[in-house]
């Protein structure tokens, strides 16, 4: 009998950890490692941060050394996407024609840049960012670039307007709804967050629609008209409104999709030799009781290292708490949990003095909590959360003196 | 160049020596040594590559920021008084023969 084979699809964060997760936990058969893109496995968080300010060059944004594929017998196919995949021939065809054949397949696509649907968002000048060809293109447009404007309050977005502001150009933030970040922090946070950009010299306008982008007469995006008929000049535009989840392979094949690849607690698909992970997945959570996506590196590497588990005969369901973080202007924001939902936020620390935490909570229960430069109380939350130990009440987080070094010690976790 | 053993937590040790500038984090990055995770890419935010300092180092190495101390509150194995994130220790000539443990897990 042949050993057995597990082709991953996708080379990003997901894939790679999968592929590197599964020869650390001890799987002896063949790894297939299938990529879009003609580069190895890179990190995607510095591409709107330290990248994209000239900091970090490519070489440093390599997840793992040249070597370790070879090291580790995994096979790194790139520049050759899946392009169908046949459940019943267990086989994937890839856009070259090769095919494999797996016992096992892991899909690891992802996401792509949501494209903004308005006349001119063709033109020349227009960028998303996603991958490391997209912020090597922005990169070295932002060098002979005035005017940026951002279209999208998202973490992309505010990223790539601290960066560029610290670079000096002059940058505007449009957002369609009243917030920034909306779907990703509470309240307070979005005002916090704003109020440190316009005390950067952004110009963010709220509740604000691009309506339409125009072009200089050569093809490239010289202005903006927002809804109501105002005019931005800008000659570059980043778009930041959001990703979709890459479902066209499974969906082609027959597997239940919706927003994402739907997956079970085990992250397998409707078909139980296919996993999808990452980006691209729709996972029930144990920490909101409904189905999530997420787009973070969190995500994609435990998610990998579940689904590696499972493929060397320990399965375990996905229950990892899920986490972000965000840096812009050397503000370093971290989550810890998802705070959907909430009804009252408690804060410690001094908002004023730019180290702070919120504290979401729905009831007397915790959702998530949310540092400002204040490493600690993420660290303990995670910590605490992911143990499923006790977490403190809003009247103990409320009381004069509350400390998270002190209640974790209390609480001997 | 310095060479600095990472001690694996079921005894067996990976000596490499890693070029400066780089940090120990780094080091068993481009080693493929397998224990340190390093989600956050060594920006002290993640506690993925929570490091024991061998009780027998004698090696100059930098105080902890206030940060990486935050930092060290939530690792997934227990903190110990030689707990360090590697990500916040530079390799330099100065530490040549460092041995660090890998803690059972880093999240």
């Amino acid at each position: 009998m042949a050993a057995p084979s597990v082709v991953v699809i996708g080379a990003g964060q997901a894939g790679s950890d999968t592929a590197a997760a599964l020869r650390s936990q001890g799987f002896g058969g063949r790894i297939t490692l299938v990529g879009a893109e003609g580069v190895p496995p890179y990190q995607r968080p510095p591409l709107s941060k330290q990248f994209l300010a000239g900091a970090r060059s490519v070489a440093d944004l390599a997840l793992r050394p040249a070597s370790f594929h070879t090291e580790r017998d995994i096979e790194f196919v790139g520049r050759d996407p899946a392009v169908r995949l046949d459940r019943n021939g267990n086989r994937v065809t890839l856009a070259s024609g090769r095919t494999l054949g797996y016992q096992h397949l892991v899909l690891a696509v992802g996401a792509r840049a949501r494209r903004l649907p308005v006349p001119g968002a063709r033109l020349d000048g227009v960028l998303t960012l996603r991958t490391l060809t997209d912020a090597g293109r922005l990169r070295d447009r932002m060098r002979d670039t005035g005017r940026l404007l951002v279209i999208g309050g998202g973490f992309v977005g505010l990223e790539v307007a601290a960066t560029a502001r610290a670079a000096g150009l002059a940058v505007t933030v449009v957002e369609f709804g009243p917030r920034l970040l909306a779907r990703a922090v509470s309240g307070a946070m979005s005002a916090h967050l704003l109020a440190e950009h316009r005390a950067h010299g952004v110009r963010v306008l709220l509740s604000r629609e691009v309506t339409a982008l125009h072009g200089d007469g050569a093809g490239r995006v010289c202005e903006a008209e927002l809804d109501g008929g105002e005019r931005i000049a800008a000659d570059l535009v980043v778009v930041g409104i959001g990703a979709l989840p890459d479902v066209g392979l499974a969906a082609e094949a027959g597997l239940a999709v919706g927003d994402g690849i739907l997956v079970d607690g085990h992250l397998r698909t409707s078909d139980p030799a296919v996993y999808a992970i990452g980006d691209c997945a729709r996972f029930p959570s144990p920490h909101t009781g409904r189905p999530l996506r997420l787009e973070s590196v969190q995500n994609a590497s435990d998610q990998a290292r579940c689904v590696a588990a499972a493929l060397c005969g320990t399965p375990r369901p996905y229950a990892a708490l899920p986490w972000f973080w965000t840096e812009q202007y050397g503000l370093r924001l971290q989550i810890a949990g998802i705070g959907t939902g909430h009804d009252r936020v408690v804060t410690l620390g001094d908002p004023g003095a730019g180290r702070f935490s919120l504290l979401c909570f729905r009831g007397n229960r915790l959702l998530a909590t949310e540092s400002v430069n204040r490493p600690a109380d993420h660290m303990i939350t995670r910590r605490l959360m992911g143990a499923g130990a006790p977490l403190p009440t809003p009247r103990e987080a409320a009381a004069p003196g509350f400390g998270f070094k002190a209640f974790q010690e209390a609480a001997a976790v | 160049m310095a060479k600095i053993t990472y001690r694996h937590p079921n005894g067996t040790e990976t000596v490499v020596d890693v070029p400066v500038p780089n940090t120990v984090m780094r080091g068993a990055k481009i080693n493929n040594i397998d224990g340190i995770e390093a989600q956050c890419g060594g920006s002290a935010q993640c506690g993925t590559c929570h490091v024991y300092i061998d009780e027998a180092n004698a090696l100059p190495l930098p105080a902890m920021h206030e940060s990486e101390d935050d930092v060290l509150y939530g690792t997934a194995a227990p903190r110990r008084a030689t707990s360090r994130l590697s990500c916040q220790l530079p390799v330099s000539e100065e530490i040549d023969g460092l041995v660090v443990h890998l803690p059972e897990t880093q999240s």
